[in-house]
Parts: C-alpha cells; sequence; structure tokens
C-alpha cells in the first residue's frame, strides 16, 4: 500500500495543489490499490478506471494552469454509491433488474462531485436497491468488513463504507433511508453523515422511499466528511422536497469542534436507545464516549423519547410503502432486465415474470409489505398509524432539543456480526437500525463518528450524534471534538488500527 | 346475458329514473408537461417529446408545473368551486405499460377544487345547474397501439408499440356530482354538460378542447333506478366517448341496453364500457365488480400545494366573461330572439359573427352570412363552421363591398367562394374574376340600345307606356353583361331610351 491510499481527503487536495503530488499519481494509487485488495473486498460493483484518470488529468492541468481549484476537494478520489446515476456507467442498484442499465443522465449529486473536480473511481456495492443492513442483499455478492473478513460491513452502503475501510477510496457517497449511511459507518470504523433531509438533492438517486431517502457523504475523519458535505448539499429545482436555504456551515463547525473545547454544549443521552439488547461491548464503548464529550466541557443530561420505541415498526411500514410503488416502474417495458418475452406471453405475464426473477427475497418481502399496508381497508391500520408515530417520533426530538443541543446515542447495538448470521432472521436484521431510524422518520441531521472498539470482540463501534434539522454543524462540531480528543487518548485514528488486507499480486 | 335487446325509449321512462355522473377529463395547453419541461404539442414523431421524467427513469423526480395549478385554479372559479388553502397530490397504483410508473401522480381526497356548479342551458332554453363535486389535477398516460388481434385490444394483440409523448401531460379531471330528475332528457343534458363546459374552458383559454383529439374526454356514468325507488341502480362507465353528439347516444344506448336487462330480471354488471361510434352502441370493457385497489398514498416526491387567497383572488380577476353571461349581452346588443341566438349558437357562429361585427359589419349582415351562406358551404365541405378557409374579417369586407355598391348580393356570393377556393382576399378575387358592377352607362347604353334593337315588339310595347314590359329587356341586359350590371340602373337606362 502507498502512503497516498493512506492519506486524508484534506490531506490529498492540499498536497495536489501544492504540486506535491498530482492528482494522476493519487487516482493511479487509488485504482492500484483497488485492484490489489478488492477481490477479497469486493466493495466496487465498478471501477471506470479510464474516466477517473481524466478527471484526474484535468485538476492537473487546472493546478499546472493555476487556475483556483474548483472545490476544496480538488483531485480528491471517491466511491459513489451505485443508488445514483452517472452517464457512461452502469447503475444497478445491487439488483439484476437494472443489470447493465446505462442512465442517460446525472444525478445533481454526482455532478456537483464532478464540477467540484472529484475524482469518482467508480461505484460501490450495496444492498439491493438500499433495502438491508449488511450488504448480503446484492444480487453481485457480498462485500467484507477490512476489519474482519468474515464480518458484514453494515448496509445498505457496505461497498462504501468497506472502501473507506479498505484505503480504497478516501471519500464515498452513501444514501441513508434508515441507517444505511451510518450503520456501515458504525461497523467499519469511519465517519457516515446523513444530512437534514431535503439539503442534499434525491434528484439521481434511485428511490427507495422517497420520504426518507437522503444521500450523505462517509469518509475517515469528520472534515473530510464536513468539506463532502458542502460540495453535495444545496438546494435543487429539480427535487421538489429540496429546501431552499443556505447549506449549514459544517466545515467551518468541524474546524471549530477541532479546538476541542465544548463548553456550554448541551448533550442529551437518549434513555430508549440503550441497554436491553444492545452488546455490552458497545454499550461501554458508548459511556466511554460521553464521559470524553463531559470532559471536553460539555453539559451531559439524559433525555426520554418514548415514541422512539415505535420507530422500527412505523419504519418498517411506512419505508416499504413507498417502494412498493417506487419499484413498480421495473416492469421490463421500457429497460433492465426482461424475462419470457419469447412471443408467446402477454405484457402482463413478462411483467410478472421479470419481477420474479429480477428482485430478490428481501425486495419482494418489503413490496408485499408495503403493498398489503397500503390496500384498501387496511391503510388507515397500517399506513396511517405509522404516520402519525412519525408525528409522535418529530415531537419527541422537537421536545428533545428544546433541552438539549444534540442527543448521542450508539449507532447500531451490535458491532459488525458474521456473513450469513442474520440472514435467516430479517427481524434481527431490522434491529441493526433500532438507533439511526428515528432521525430518518424526522428527517434531522444524524451522524456517526468512530468511538473505539468494543472490548468483547474488538470490532468497532459507532456514536451517534443527531442534530435538529438544518442544525447539521452542531454535530460535526461535536463529532470533531470528540475525534481530536479519543485519537489522542488512544493514540492515533481507529482507523490506523485495521488489520493489514493480504495484497493481490 | 341472455339478450343484447335494447327497451324503447319511452318505456324506459315509464319504468325508471335515469342518473348520470359526468367526468371529464381535459389536457390543458400549457406549453410543458405536468412534472417536466417536455413540450406537449399533439401529433409529434414516438417518444420524441420525453425525458427522465416522463419516462419514470430510475432517480427521476418530478417538479410541478405552476402554470398549471393556476389552470386548476381558474378553472374551479370559472365552475364556482371552492379552491383548496391546501391541497396533496397522490398515487393512484396500477401496472399499465403506457405509464412509465406504474402509478400515476394524481389527486385523491385532496382535489385542489370542490364543490361547485355550472348552469347548462337546453335546447329549448331549460337551464339545468350540474353540481361539480371536484376538479383535479393530473398527469395524462402514455399511448399503447396494440398490433394484430381482433379488436386492437391489449388481449390478443401480437404485439404494442407505446409512445410516451402523451405521458405527463397535465390532465384536470372535473367530476359532477350525480345527476338526477332529468328523466327523458338525460341524454340531452349529458351533451349540453359537456358542451358548456367547452365552451366555458375555451374561453379560459385553458386548453385546445378537441374532443377528436382528445384533448376533451367524456366517461359518462349511468345507472337507472326504477320510479319510485330511493337507492341508486348499479352504473357503467362509458368510456371513449368522443363527440358531443357521441355523449348523448350512449347515455340513451345505456339507458335503452341497461332497461332490457332490468325488464328481463336481469342486473347491471359494474363495469367499464367503450363507446362504438359506427354502431351508436357500448361494449363490456374492463370488468369492475372487484373493485380496483389503487393504493392511493400521498405523492412523497411533491410538497403541498398551498394557494394563497392573494393568489385566487387574483386569478379570479383573469377570469373572461363567462359564455352564458356572453350570450345574454350579444342577445341583448344585437336584438336576437331567443330562437335565432340559439340558431347562432347551434351553428357554432356567435365568436364568428362577434369577430365580423367588430371588423365594422352590422350584427344583422354578419349573422345572415355566417348562419345562411357560410353554413351551408361548411355543410357541404363537411367541417365546421369555424374551419371554414375564410376569416371574419374577410366576411366583413366582402359586407362592405355589396353596401359601397361595388358587389350585388349574387357576385358578393362569388367573391366569397373565391376566397374559400384560397384565391385571396376578397379585392384580388373581385379584380381576378372580374366580378365588379358594371357601373359604366356608356357600356350599359350599348347594350341597352342592342337589347331593344333585337326585341323591337317589347320596345314598342314600352314606349306606348307599358312600363312592366320593360323586365324582358332589362332581363337580356343582365344576360349580356353576365349579371354583373345593377339591374336597377338598367331598368332606368330602358326607360330613358324609350322615353317612358
Amino acid at each position: 500500500m502507498t502512503e497516498l491510499t493512506r492519506l486524508d481527503a484534506a490531506d490529498i487536495a492540499a498536497k495536489v495543489q501544492a504540486r506535491e503530488v498530482s492528482a494522476v499519481e493519487v487516482a493511479q494509487a487509488h485504482l492500484d490499490r483497488i485492484e490489489a485488495v478488492d477481490r477479497t473486498v469486493h466493495a466496487f460493483l465498478h471501477v471506470d478506471t479510464e474516466r477517473a484518470l481524466q478527471a484526474a488529468k484535468a485538476v492537473d492541468e487546472d493546478v499546472a494552469a493555476g487556475r483556483p481549484p474548483a472545490s476544496p476537494l480538488a483531485g480528491v478520489p471517491l466511491a459513489l454509491k451505485d443508488v445514483l446515476t452517472m452517464q457512461g456507467a452502469p447503475t444497478t442498484c445491487g439488483s439484476k433488474m437494472l443489470e447493465g442499465w446505462q442512465p442517460p443522465y446525472d444525478a445533481t449529486v454526482t455532478q456537483r462531485l464532478l464540477a467540484a473536480g472529484v475524482v469518482i473511481l467508480g461505484k460501490t456495492n450495496m444492498d439491493e436497491f438500499a433495502m438491508g443492513s449488511s450488504t448480503e442483499n446484492s444480487a453481485y455478492g457480498v462485500t467484507r468488513n477490512p476489519w474482519d473478513l468474515d464480518r458484514i460491513p453494515g448496509g445498505s452502503g457496505g461497498g462504501s463504507s468497506a472502501a473507506l475501510a479498505a484505503f480504497e477510496a478516501p471519500l464515498a457517497i452513501g444514501t441513508d433511508t434508515g441507517g444505511s449511511i451510518r450503520q456501515p459507518g458504525s461497523v467499519t470504523g469511519t465517519v457516515g453523515v446523513k444530512p437534514t433531509y431535503g439539503t442534499v438533492s434525491r434528484y439521481g438517486l434511485v428511490a427507495f422511499s422517497s420520504s426518507l431517502d437522503q444521500a450523505g457523504p462517509c469518509a475517515r475523519t469528520v472534515l473530510d466528511a464536513a468539506l463532502l458535505h458542502e460540495v453535495i448539499a444545496g438546494h435543487d429545482p429539480l427535487d421538489s422536497t429540496s429546501i431552499d436555504a443556505p447549506v449549514p456551515p459544517v466545515v467551518a463547525a468541524a474546524r471549530e469542534g477541532a479546538t476541542g473545547d465544548l463548553a456550554g454544549v448541551r448533550v442529551g443521552v437518549v434513555t430508549e436507545l440503550g441497554g436491553d439488547g444492545y452488546q455490552p461491548g458497545v454499550l461501554s464503548a458508548f459511556n466511554a464516549a460521553v464521559e470524553q464529550l463531559r470532559a471536553l466541557g460539555a453539559e451531559i443530561v439524559e433525555v426520554s423519547c418514548p415514541s422512539f420505541l415505535l420507530a422500527l415498526p412505523a419504519y418498517y411500514l411506512i419505508a416499504p410503502s413507498e417502494a412498493s410503488s417506487n419499484l413498480a416502474r421495473f416492469d421490463a417495458m421500457r429497460y433492465g432486465l426482461r424475462v419470457g418475452d419469447d412471443g408467446t406471453r402477454s405484457a402482463e405475464e413478462v411483467m410478472s415474470l421479470t419481477r420474479a426473477a429480477g428482485f430478490g427475497a428481501e425486495v419482494k418481502r418489503r413490496i408485499m409489505l408495503g403493498t398489503y399496508a397500503l390496500s384498501a381497508g387496511y391503510y388507515d391500520a397500517y399506513y396511517g398509524s405509522a404516520q402519525k408515530v412519525r408525528t409522535l417520533i418529530m415531537r419527541d426530538f422537537d421536545a428533545a432539543f428544546s433541552k438539549v443541543d444534540v442527543l448521542v446515542s450508539p449507532t447500531t447495538p451490535t458491532t459488525a456480526f458474521r456473513i450469513g448470521e442474520r440472514t435467516d432472521d430479517p427481524m434481527a436484521m431490522y434491529r441493526a437500525d433500532l438507533c439511526t431510524i428515528p432521525s430518518n422518520l424526522a428527517g434531522n441531521a444524524a451522524l456517526s463518528v468512530p468511538c473505539g472498539l468494543s472490548d468483547d470482540d474488538g470490532l468497532p463501534v459507532g456514536l451517534q450524534i443527531m442534530s435538529p434539522a438544518l442544525q447539521d454543524h452542531r454535530g460535526y462540531r461535536v463529532a470533531a471534538a470528540y475525534e481530536v480528543a479519543r485519537n489522542a487518548a488512544q493514540g492515533g485514528p481507529l482507523i490506523t488500527r485495521v488489520p493489514e488486507l493480504e495484497v493481490a499480486h | 346475458m341472455s339478450t343484447a335487446e335494447l327497451l324503447d325509449y319511452d318505456e324506459v321512462l315509464t319504468r325508471f329514473d335515469p342518473v348520470l355522473g359526468l367526468e371529464v377529463h381535459v389536457e390543458l395547453s400549457t406549453h410543458t408537461k405536468m412534472f417536466c419541461g417536455c413540450p406537449t404539442v399533439f401529433g409529434g414523431e414516438p417518444n420524441t417529446q420525453v425525458c427522465p421524467t416522463c419516462l419514470g427513469l430510475p432517480g427521476s423526480l418530478p417538479v410541478v408545473n405552476e402554470i398549471a395549478v393556476e389552470s386548476a385554479i381558474r378553472i374551479g372559479l370559472a365552475l364556482n368551486c371552492e379552491i383548496a388553502e391546501w391541497c396533496r397530490f397522490a398515487r393512484k397504483n396500477y401496472f399499465y405499460p403506457d405509464m412509465p410508473k406504474n402509478f400515476q401522480t394524481s389527486q385523491y381526497d385532496e382535489p385542489i377544487a370542490f364543490n361547485g356548479w355550472l348552469d347548462v342551458t337546453l335546447d329549448d332554453g331549460e337551464v339545468v345547474r350540474v353540481a361539480i363535486e371536484r376538479a383535479h389535477m393530473e398527469e395524462d398516460t402514455g399511448k399503447s397501439l396494440h398490433v394484430g388481434g381482433a379488436t386492437g385490444r391489449i388481449h390478443g394483440a401480437e404485439h404494442s408499440l407505446l409512445d410516451y409523448n402523451r405521458a405527463g401531460v397535465p390532465l384536470i379531471e372535473i367530476v359532477t356530482k350525480t345527476i338526477e330528475g332529468t328523466g327523458a332528457r338525460a341524454p340531452e343534458v349529458a351533451r349540453a354538460y359537456v358542451a358548456t363546459l367547452r365552451d366555458l374552458l375555451k374561453a379560459l383559454d385553458v386548453s385546445d378542447v378537441r374532443m377528436d383529439q382528445g384533448s376533451l374526454r367524456c366517461d359518462a356514468n349511468v345507472s337507472l333506478m326504477p320510479k319510485g325507488a330511493t337507492e341508486f341502480g348499479t352504473r357503467t362507465e362509458t368510456k371513449n366517448v368522443n363527440s358531443l353528439r357521441s355523449v348523448e347516444r350512449a347515455v340513451r344506448h345505456e339507458m335503452t341496453r341497461q332497461a332490457a336487462i332490468l325488464v328481463d330480471g336481469g342486473s347491471i354488471l359494474q363495469e367499464t364500457r367503450h363507446f362504438e361510434e359506427a354502431s351508436g352502441t357500448t361494449r363490456a370493457g374492463r370488468r369492475k365488480e372487484t373493485s380496483e385497489d389503487y393504493r392511493y398514498f400521498p405523492e412523497p416526491d411533491l410538497v403541498p400545494i398551498a394557494p394563497s387567497r392573494e393568489w385566487v383572488e387574483k386569478l379570479r380577476g383573469t377570469l373572461p366573461e363567462m359564455p352564458a353571461e356572453r350570450r345574454k349581452r350579444i342577445q341583448a346588443e344585437w336584438s336576437l330572439t331567443d330562437l335565432e341566438l340559439r340558431d347562432l349558437i347551434n351553428a357554432g357562429a356567435v365568436d364568428l359573427v362577434a369577430a365580423t361585427v367588430a371588423a365594422g359589419s352590422s350584427p344583422a349582415e354578419a349573422r345572415s352570412w355566417w348562419v345562411s351562406y357560410l353554413s351551408q358551404q361548411a355543410n357541404n365541405r363537411g367541417v365546421e363552421l369555424s374551419e371554414l378557409d375564410i376569416t371574419p374579417a374577410q366576411v366583413a369586407r366582402v359586407i362592405a363591398l355589396v353596401a359601397e355598391g361595388a358587389l350585388t348580393n349574387k357576385l358578393a356570393r362569388e367573391v366569397v367562394d373565391g376566397v374559400l377556393a384560397g384565391e385571396g382576399e376578397p379585392d384580388e378575387v373581385v379584380d381576378k374574376r372580374g366580378l365588379k358592377v358594371v357601373s359604366d352607362d356608356s357600356a350599359l347604353y350599348a347594350a341597352v340600345d342592342e337589347a331593344l334593337a333585337s326585341q323591337p315588339d317589347v320596345a314598342g310595347k314600352i314606349r306606348e307606356g307599358k312600363v312592366a314590359a320593360a323586365g324582358a329587356i332589362v332581363g337580356a341586359v343582365m344576360k349580356a353583361t353576365k349579371g354583373q350590371a345593377d339591374a336597377k340602373r338598367v331598368r332606368e337606362l330602358v326607360l330613358e331610351r324609350c322615353g317612358a
């Protein structure tokens, strides 16, 4: 492994601008690393060597010509979750249904990355249509956790988190519907941020659950996540749910937090997100993190949010309901997989055969669940009630944020579980998102920052920090302060302790 | 079902009361689609007016067309509806190949306009007030062309072609409340309602309202209930009713068809039916017995629409004079009897006459031209009056030429024929065809002298004072000048020459 792949995004960008290294060298180093380790990790579904090098070359030309950088991340490589469209590359969403589909347009996030001079290396693996917490639901094989290759990298964005932890990319984009950025961040010892709903455009993000989906930054440091956050966020007239408001000052907050002072910051520990059912090593790491925050000057209070206990069941009605409608378009008529079209079958039969063959078990389970929940006679009891729970959760957040600046919890109840351990037990799988779902339902900002290794299995634990809507910077400040303190206390960044991967030759 | 017989119409009415419900879909004439920037022009090459959003490609998102919302509100106001202070779009979920997302973005329990009414004037002047349930916004589907098979329907077709140019075109669906108590006049009320609605939408300038092109489409719900009953019978919904006349025929046919079944002891199937233009009958379509579950839920990709009261009032200020009020005003201004007004309306001539009057003609002359000679020409050609190749300004010019004495009425009709034949402006036709009235007396004297010389007997009688005999000479002169002389002047000259 060359040193270039160990660098943070901010360092890479600075070195490229200072001409200490060329963007092409940086891209090539990462492409070499992917070549070397991705047969083992399988973070990528598609690597676009040629275009990555072209994009890097363009950045080098800007530098050579003395032009100001397109963004603070110009020349930095990035791994894009395969749920966002990018022209000239396939978008599969981890599904057989879209195998080989080449979208004719760029997602707004993709456009912003390209305009910022970010070097997109390729598309990363994910649970099919972002449904899952382990990336085992991908139709293209599992992704392995660099901390322990027998364990899952989280999901649905396991490809993005594994790419970071395997030093295949310093930055990645994820999407978070119920925790798909934060939980993978937690179990791979990386930073994952779900911005406030509506602050990052969903245009070109293949919808799972429209009212919950939100793209966000993944990185190995809080500052890198903040830099990426500011590149991708902002109002987009192509997304009607996009909020027309200034992007929260997350980079400034990350820099401020890094000074290590949290005096006057009130931190609420959510009573309901802990206790029974949580891995002891996760709870002890979390409690140590809370003590660390206290030591930094934060005021720690306990806050009860009773409706959070209803979040998981409400989520599993709302998300599948929207998914059942969003995924109806995959019908073999216009693009993607087509099965059984032998000239003897009707359009209806071809639709049916294609959907039977193209969707995996988890996607079908959720389509059925959602179809049922929206059915006449059941709507009020299921979808309607779930929407009421959603309102209650928002009220709990409002009440909590009237007392504290941020809320904290473990990001997920356990460390990375073994591949195959929960595949036959959907409920156990769903519990991985227990702590992350409330912020999706309420739409507020939340992030996960590494908080050490669990003392029972030596695997990474994540600290979740939740902020009010459009106050994303609060979470960054607290996370950056905590990151600095933890690095100091534990002898360097957690990610440096990830085991060396066997390199293919 | 045993019989396809129809019950005699009068018999239907002695036994049953018809109940109607009319759903009209109007394609708005916005430049762009409901949720994307694609053009809405009718008749483009298939699949040339599409983008990721109206093709429902993965990742695409809708953005509401503000002009469409504005049109919806104006339609709601013109229909005397309340305008919602807050409303949402909803997804109507069902699978069909010409619907790109397999859900239609529509409105469900929160329409933008509701609770209105429309006054409809029947042929004899009776006014029926039709209550409006709602007017809501939605998007159109694409079009399927089913190739092969007997019926042109998806079942049995060899293959189907899909054109998504229409997918996403803004639609307003206007739904009436149930229309009861119209008895024998139910078919006429249905036609008159659609006609009135069409005129209203045209006046609002929100749609082309071309039934033949599908920019105005009517679904007619019809049921019968036995006289004295209080509960509605089972209804059918007849689709594909593409002209005003078809609306009337379809309702009438359904009444007689349903009545025959009921009288026979049978029961009506709740189903959609398709109107067959050629036979004037309806045939069964999709069974609706197990009512389809569309799993409506609020569209999460769009935010609610909350039209401010200021905006609504501003739009109310943009409403044009409503067709009914305009007709009342015109009737007074032009001093028309009810019958004359109705003839004018039935001929589709109100706008044309008004424009001709605006171009300087008298209402009487303008009306006479459009309702008689031009209506005849339209009939002969099998087109609408408004489709004739002559403008109100051209008609006004012809009328002016007659008034100046430059044309006789007979010549004027020839000039109009020339304009209709594409020979140019009225003045050009006069020149090209040489249709000017011969007003040069010296030319006329020669013709008169010649006629008198060739009919010495008649000339003698006139000289003896039998003035009535002059008619024969005048006729001969008119013949010789091919009708281009002013007959009155010819007569004066004949009498002068004979010293009578």
